[in-house]
């Protein structure tokens, strides 16, 4: 990316903070915490995730049959199904129906994605969005900024201006009450004028051509109900086996979206059926006409490839495809909640499921446009119900695009960097994606290194070449290194003495920059009996992926598992400082090691604070450690430790050493390792973090130690912050 | 039928702002006409005993149903977990009197009140396959957030009332 791209994209992102920031952080705000409540009234949560899970993976595997059966399920019902092979092809199909007709339409992402009202009204046809969002989209001409709630970049402020401007309605309208009153006598006449109802499908049944649309506003009920005609557009992908089958979806998709335990309507139909019509044909539409019997109903299903069935042969894609659109990966990332899918989504879809959606259906370069904004927390994780690893369908993409169209090799560059890249990789994820290799250099010629990095000269030439923003503070390197401090000190538990014997993974952070939190952990560890070692291991493969550079962090992982198995063939624990490189070891190693090995490693490995808990649950006593006291703590556990559970045990360990523990509710700090240091993103990722700021700025909480798991939070804590934040181990040493 | 589904039924639509009625098939009418803000459209109802008062209109024009304020129809079952009453429609009319007038009044049996989803779709997936064109499980009033702030009644009823009939 060119300096002037950088800037640009920085503008963008500043003029959406600006203007659609707000909005956006209120709705999704609602939506996540929604989330949270409704799903714990689920006793059968993760189950219900498991069978949604297994009826998709089941459902695209046998797709082209499932297609094939769901076809003479409606032909017999006495419907008709069209699968177009793309955009073009569906909008020909839909337009023929239509024909210049009257058309009123639920919601339907699918349809945005192959921009159906623009080819109907270019046949004539007057289409009207009947969804009260995708109105005030309409009428503003602009584009859904979120897949469920497409206008929630808008305020109430914002839409009764462009009603009042629009309508000139004889009293201007102010209050939401009075908007949706406007819009739905607005679009109750639409509705009687319409001959053609058009919805999408969140589901289709192949063994009974049942659609299940999933609303709450009735106006999809409605347009199918007042017309005679009508067209749904649906994905390939949308077909289950069954009517069971929708069940989990249906306990499911509301709670995960908006965080409803279920939305007001979930219609069931099985088309034609004999519902009675309106039999609207454009007359006044307050006539005295009778219904019209609903015998005559015309249906036709089109379901749109459009990229899917490819996507279906892809093994990184596939997951893509069992997604149900229900948002919840883009209510629950802290980028998103700041500046909203305007600048986190593509050509159609938003939110972190989008870089799959999009690189199928529309290409790898509307997925790269956003893709970076994905910075790997994996918040979304737990909260997708199908449990799709969104993350790493965004580090695949991300790969495929550093790679290029056509993946040409450098081989001049090729030999001159440490990494399993080809050459077109652009330099500042190479910088960032070989952190190991700087720090090792930074530290080998540390403190010049740290004086030289710092000089105004240096950091113009960074930000100019590689994009690294000056207003960030960059790492100092130690001198010594901690796997070197250990080599000269030594053991202080003797084997045969030790309650337990434990490798300390020395993560190229702790190793080079933060190495008093590994010597605190070692010192901690030591007190409660442990036999610690310290192997050089070198990065864990967290760096490389973040930059899409999925070659060097698989090479990383064989070597961080070639250092550790000996300790882990020999009974002995791995306990790891650094939340994201734990995370490394129990989600990605799956993709990047063999199996045993990856299983090995993640079933002897903790986090510090964890191990300690355990520890003092198994006997180890709580007053070697150092004591609290009532000292006042304001603690933000870093975000793949909430996703793996993590938090519970430093809390527990900290009040047991009689420490005053608040914690943070906001789930990220917006650091994300190298995505605050890149200039285009270090406004978004200040945004994100003052919202923790403001939570350790309150009355109860400015005066707390400030502590905090992750490198990348204290970075950012330690950057907004002016007091020095720390690390929980080191509240635990006594020295 | 165990009155544990009927009780849940009762505080999941208090939770959703739904108002419960119980009477019997003598009663109906009773319990509904105070209820039944006129102009009023509704469905036939399929329980023995029950009819709906004259002032219901059960063949409504277009315009009648644009100007009702009650829309009563009858609800195949209810689902005790979630407040939610299915609606049949069929040739009668169900799906336009349950969705265009103010306030949807659902009579249901007391023995169709099911206690969760799973026990909803047995009966859904048999009724589809006997040949139910549209089902709606439809929990509450019609709602949207679109316009800056939750509004009750949207393009559907702002209220709905169930009517539990508990003899049948």
């Amino acid at each position: 990316m060119s300096v002037d791209d950088r800037r640009r994209k920085a503008e963008r992102i500043r003029h959406l903070l600006d203007t659609e920031g707000d909005s956006v952080h209120e709705n999704t705000r609602v939506f996540n915490e929604g989330r949270y409540e409704s799903v714990a009234k689920l006793d059968d949560y993760e189950s219900l995730k498991d069978e949604a899970r297994s009826i998709k993976e089941d459902a695209i595997e046998r797709l082209p049959e499932l297609l094939d059966h769901l076809t003479e399920t409606v032909e017999a019902n006495g419907g008709t199904v069209y699968v177009a092979d793309d955009a073009a092809d569906a909008n020909r199909y839909v337009s023929e129906v239509v024909d210049g007709r009257n058309v009123v339409k639920s919601k339907s992402m699918t349809s945005e994605e192959i921009e159906v009202n623009d080819a109907l009204e270019a046949n004539g046809a007057e289409v009207w969005e009947t969804d009260l969002a995708e109105f005030v989209l309409q009428i503003a001409e602009e584009a859904p900024s979120h897949i469920v709630a497409p206008a929630i970049h808008k305020s109430r402020e914002e839409i009764a201006d462009l009603f009042n401007e629009v309508f000139d309605p004889d009293e201007p309208l102010e209050t939401a009450e009075e908007l949706t009153r406007f819009a739905r006598e607005y679009l109750g006449e639409k509705i009687l004028d319409a001959e053609v109802g058009m919805t999408g499908a969140n589901f289709v049944t192949a063994d009974t051509g049942t659609l299940a649309l999933v609303t709450s506003e009735g106006n999809a009920r409605k347009c199918v109900q007042a017309t005679d005609t009508h067209v749904a557009v649906a994905g390939v992908e949308k077909v289950v086996p069954s009517v069971e089958d929708l069940q989990p979806f249906v306990e499911l998709i509301g709670r995960s979206g908006t965080g409803q335990d279920i939305t007001s309507y979930l219609s069931l139909l099985t088309p034609p059926g004999d519902s009675p019509t309106f039999g609207g044909d454009g007359s006044d539409p307050l006539d005295d006409r009778d219904l019209g019997p609903g015998d005559d109903r015309e249906f036709h299903l089109v379901l749109i490839d459009n990229g899917r069935m490819e996507m279906r042969e892809d093994d990184d894609l596939r997951e893509t495809l069992y997604c149900i659109r229900c948002s919840a990966c883009a209510n629950s990332c802290a980028n998103f909640q700041h500046v909203g899918g305007h600048a986190f989504g593509g050509e159609t879809y938003s939110g972190g499921i989008a870089t799959g959606w999009e690189a199928g259906v529309h290409g790898q370069d509307s997925a790269a446009e956003f893709n970076d904004l994905c910075t790997g927390c994996s918040r979304c994780v737990n909260q997708c119900p199908v449990k799709i690893d969104i993350p790493w369908i965004n580090t695949v993409v991300r790969d495929r695009i550093n790679r290029g169209k056509d993946g040409d090799l450098d081989f001049l560059v090729e030999g001159l960097t440490p990494d399993e890249e080809p050459g077109g990789v652009d330099l500042r994820k190479r910088l960032f994606g070989n952190f190991d290799a700087l720090a090792r250099l930074g530290s080998a010629f540390a403190p010049l290194s740290n004086r030289v990095a710092r000089t105004d000269v240096a950091r113009s030439v960074m930000e100019r070449t590689l994009g690294v923003d000056s207003r960030r503070e960059l790492p100092e390197f130690e001198r010594e290194s901690l796997v070197e401090w250990f080599e000269t000190r030594g053991s202080r538990v003797a084997p045969e003495e030790a309650r337990r014997r434990v490798a300390l993974y020395p993560d190229a952070y702790t190793n080079y920059v933060r190495t008093e939190r590994g010597k605190a952990a070692v010192r901690v560890l030591e007190a409660l009996d442990v036999h610690v070692d310290v192997p050089a291991a070198g990065e864990s493969g967290r760096a490389p992926l973040s930059q899409g550079m999925v070659a060097t962090a698989r090479s990383n992982a064989e070597a961080v598992y070639e250092a550790l198995s000996p300790a882990v063939a020999a009974g002995r624990d791995v306990v790891v400082i650094e939340p994201s490189d734990l995370a490394m070891f129990h989600r990605e190693y799956e993709r990047l090691l063999p199996e045993d090995e990856y299983t090995a490693l993640k079933e002897d490995s903790y986090e510090v604070m964890e191990y300690v808990y355990g520890l003092l649950e198994n006997g180890a006593s709580v007053d070697v450690l150092a004591d609290g006291n009532g000292e006042r703590i304001a603690y933000h556990s870093h975000c793949q430790q909430r996703t793996l559970d993590l938090e519970p045990y430093t809390l527990a360990v900290l009040e047991d050493c009689g420490f005053d523990v608040a914690t943070s509710e906001v789930e990220c700090c917006g650091m994300a390792g190298s995505f605050g240091y890149k200039s285009e993103y270090y406004e978004l990722s200040v945004d994100v973090g003052e919202a923790l700021v403001d939570q350790f700025t309150t009355d109860d909480t400015a005066d707390r130690t400030v502590v905090a798991s992750g490198t990348s939070c204290l970075e950012q804590l330690d950057a907004l912050l002016a007091r020095r934040p720390t690390h929980p181990v080191r509240l635990l040493d006594g020295r | 039928m165990s009155t544990e589904p009927l009780a849940t039924f009762e505080s999941s639509l208090t939770e959703i702002g739904v108002e419960l009625l119980r009477t019997t098939a003598e009663e109906f009418e009773s319990t509904l006409a105070p209820r039944l803000d006129e102009p009023a459209v509704g469905t036939p109802l399929p329980f023995e005993g029950v009819g709906l008062p004259d002032a219901v209109e059960t063949d409504p024009t277009v315009a009648d149903l644009e100007a009702a304020r009650t829309g009563v129809t009858a609800a195949g079952y209810g689902i005790a977990d979630y407040g939610s009453v299915v609606v049949q429609g069929g040739h009668a009319g169900e799906e336009p009197v349950s969705l265009y007038a103010d306030e949807h009044v659902a009579v249901v049996a007391a023995s169709d009140v099911l206690p969760d989803m799973d026990a909803a779709f047995d009966r859904l997936a048999a009724d589809v396959r006997e040949g139910a064109g549209r089902a709606v499980i439809a929990t509450g009033p019609s709602a949207t957030a679109d316009m800056g702030a939750l509004v009750k009644g949207a393009h559907g009823p702002m209220e709905v009332t169930v009517v539990l009939l508990e003899d049948a």
